[in-house]
């Protein structure tokens, strides 16, 4: 086959090639680069240790890596139900797509200041928790205080704001099981929760797969969400940068940051790639 | 491959389409407006008015009467300093007035950057702006390198629901910093609610706070005492005052919006990030000038200016925005809009009851007895960031973290001087003057 064709996919994909080379890996090993100088112009690790020694590296780290942890699992179980609600062709089937994918409109920046409308002392949250009696003095949800509650706030308003992007991956997983396997299953009597687990999730792997791995590398960079709703409470990797590169006014220092940030993102597919790898008989 | 007649047919047009593109996509670049009627296009980049609300209010109502037309652009420190440098490098560019702050110009003044103004300042003299300001202007040399453009200050308000809770025998408009303390206890032990509110989140301005209030107020200087008994002091004040401060306070930007919504009751903030409260609510709540410390009522005068580059591709259009924004009905418009003070001489427009409250109180702090004014930092240039930081960190290991301020101060001196040593500032009032950078201890 591939004789017949001689150059002609090369060539084909030359152009993409190029695109990616020209506009994604050059300036990925400059900001790589830019990492391993200092201002003054000389190179080395001293940006890269600056950015390790910084009083607010390790908190941003750990809260950075909490987020991914805690978002990725509670999106997943949302994202799922809400897609086999979709691929269950309930009426007003049309409505709930509509719904579930209401949030994919909005920025990131502009979901956090609802959720800030929401968690705020004198918002909606705490007017109708006091309105059903539920406590008779605001609870201040926001505080650099209750690091806590306030990671709880942002968990809620990501997996808001997100899972729709899962859910649409999953859906169109869902879609392409041949109906034959879920006949088969109810031929021989399986219940739903036996379906899902031995039909639909091992199908579904090549979906599961993707999305974990898009949805993870975005966990990695939420910034907007938490800058909306814990401004200096909380630090993150992606704020520390921005911080670096427009207030102090040092690129290295934010530079070592992002790349931080892609060798976490990297780490990870390498993982999900080799823990959920897709065999050939999975594929439908 | 084989073509067929049918193909080749299409691959005549495609190319000749393909190439019209390429030439449309050639086409000459655009060039400044030099045909537009008066001043044309004058690009003016600014560090301050950078908020959206406030660069709105640029747009539609204090620049809506100028003959031209102006593209403002507001930058966070970093950027502004960025983009006016790299147009000074490369020769050209598009920016030809810059509005900043006196200690942003003082860098770029040293890199011998601006323009003379002595011409304009000159034409506007019978406006009779402020000489001390005027006098800044000069930076030291015999040119006038940036004209004043308007001032601001910070001020405090309340609502008048907090009032009930003034401690015993004090004056609102003649606090001290300790009897503030003692108003949040008071308000926690009988409400049970943290109703102090200082603007601690990422826009907020808190860094200012110890730069040009607590710091002067407490210790007289701000460097020279940076790691003094009494800067101690005024740390372990403020870590004892945060038991009563909206634990909020860390996402507040803008204290207008939480004094408005009622989850804070006394705020500290700049006058332009005060006003809405102010004017939305005249009858709820209260502005007063800042309470007084050790050493006096400190307070932190900002001072803008605007400055063209040598650089500047339209100088004519930009000195008639400069004449334009100095006028006296652009001065007033100013003031109603974004709550920026003239520099001018003139009788302040009738104003609505909120503006006059903030004008009685930024009067008060003025005129008070021991009025300490407590200038914004002078020729830190791109160091400007890392030197606020180092405040900012200091605030969060003793304030929110609970650690000892006498190791954080110790821990940050380093850091402060480094920032000197790079900028090569001298030390600014209230510190003593200094030759050469400024010695931070």
């Amino acid at each position: 086959m591939t004789t017949r064709l001689g150059w002609a996919p090369y060539a084909l994909l030359l152009p993409s090639a190029l695109f990616l080379a020209v506009f994604f890996a050059t300036p990925m090993v400059q900001a790589f680069g830019l990492a391993l100088q200092q201002p003054d112009g000389s190179i080395g690790f001293a940006s890269v240790q600056r950015m390790l020694g910084d009083a607010s590296f390790s908190g941003a780290l750990l809260t950075t890596l909490a987020l991914v942890v805690l978002v990725i699992p509670v999106q997943f179980v949302l994202a799922m139900s809400m897609a086999l609600v979709i691929n269950a062709r309930l009426k007003g089937q049309g409505m709930w797509l509509y719904v579930y994918a209401l949030p994919l409109g909005i920025s990131e920046l502009a979901a956090g200041i609802v959720w800030v409308s929401i968690f705020t002392q004198s918002g909606w949250l705490n007017s109708i928790l006091m309105g059903l009696g539920v406590t008779d003095r605001p609870i201040t949800w926001q505080s650099a205080e209750t690091p806590f509650l306030l990671i709880a706030c942002i968990v809620i308003a990501e997996a808001w704001r997100a899972t729709s992007i899962i859910m649409i991956i999953l859906v169109a997983g869902l879609q392409s099981i041949p109906r034959e396997f879920m006949e088969a299953a109810d031929v021989y009597g399986a219940t739903n929760w036996q379906k899902i687990r031995r039909v639909v999730l091992p199908m579904l792997r090549p979906s599961l797969q993707v999305a974990l791995i898009l949805r993870t590398i975005l966990a990695f960079q939420v910034f907007a969400t938490v800058i909306a709703l814990a401004g200096r409470g909380l630090y993150v990797l992606a704020g520390e940068a921005q911080r670096w590169a427009t207030d102090i006014d040092n690129d290295n220092v934010a530079a070592a940051y992002a790349g931080l940030i892609l060798l976490m993102s990297l780490i990870s597919t390498v993982l999900f790639l080799v823990l959920l790898p897709t065999r050939e008989e999975h594929q439908a | 491959m084989r073509t067929t007649n049918r193909s080749r047919r299409w691959r005549l047009p495609a190319v000749v389409a393909a190439v019209a593109l390429a030439i449309s996509a050639c086409g000459p670049a655009d060039g400044p407006d030099a045909t537009g009627d008066g001043a044309g296009e004058v690009v003016m980049v600014s560090s301050q008015l950078v908020p959206t609300a406030e660069q709105e209010l640029m747009n539609n109502e204090i620049l809506a009467d100028f003959a031209g037309s102006v593209e403002f652009v507001g930058l966070d420190a970093g950027p502004f300093n960025d983009q006016i440098r790299a147009q000074e490098e490369s020769g050209e560019g598009e920016i030809s007035v810059i509005g900043g702050l006196d200690g942003e110009f003082s860098s770029f003044a040293a890199d011998d950057l601006l323009t003379d103004l002595s011409d304009v300042a000159e034409d506007l003299a019978d406006l009779g702006i402020n000489e001390t300001y005027l006098e800044f202007g000069k930076l030291g040399t015999d040119q006038q390198l940036y004209i004043p453009w308007m001032q601001a200050t910070y001020v405090m308000a309340a609502r008048t629901e907090a009032l009930a809770y003034l401690p015993d025998g004090a004056d609102i408009n003649d606090l001290t910093w300790e009897q503030l303390t003692e108003w949040g206890a008071n308000i926690e032990a009988e409400t049970g609610e943290r109703r102090l509110g200082f603007p601690a989140g990422e826009d907020g301005l808190l860094h200012r706070f110890f730069q040009g209030y607590a710091y002067p107020a407490f210790t007289g200087g701000v460097n020279t005492t940076f790691t003094s008994p009494e800067a101690v002091e005024m740390w372990n004040w403020l870590a004892d005052t945060w038991q009563y401060v909206n634990p909020q306070s860390t996402t507040y930007g803008f204290m207008q919006e939480p004094l408005q919504s009622g989850e804070v009751w006394v705020a500290w903030d700049h006058t332009a990030r005060l006003i809405q409260a102010l004017e939305n609510q005249p009858d709820d709540i209260v502005a007063f000038p800042v309470p007084s410390g050790p050493e006096g009522k400190a307070y932190m005068p900002v001072v803008a200016g605007l400055a063209i580059p040598k650089s500047a591709p339209n100088v004519e259009g930009a000195k008639d925005l400069i004449r334009y924004l100095l006028s006296a009905e652009t001065q007033a418009t100013t003031l109603g809009a974004v709550s920026f003070f003239p520099v001018i001489e003139s009788e302040l427009p009738d104003v609505g009851p909120g503006l006059q409250a903030e004008i009685d109180a930024v009067e008060a702090q003025l005129n008070a007895d021991d009025a300490l004014p407590a200038y914004l930092p002078v020729g830190l240039g791109e160091q400007g960031g890392a030197y606020s930081q180092v405040f900012r960190d200091v605030f969060q290991a003793v304030v929110m973290d609970g650690g000892d301020a006498a190791e954080a101060l110790a821990a940050q001196l380093p850091n402060l001087q480094a920032v000197f040593e790079a900028s090569g500032a001298p030390c600014w009032p209230p510190d003593p003057e200094s030759d050469g950078p400024c010695q931070a201890q």
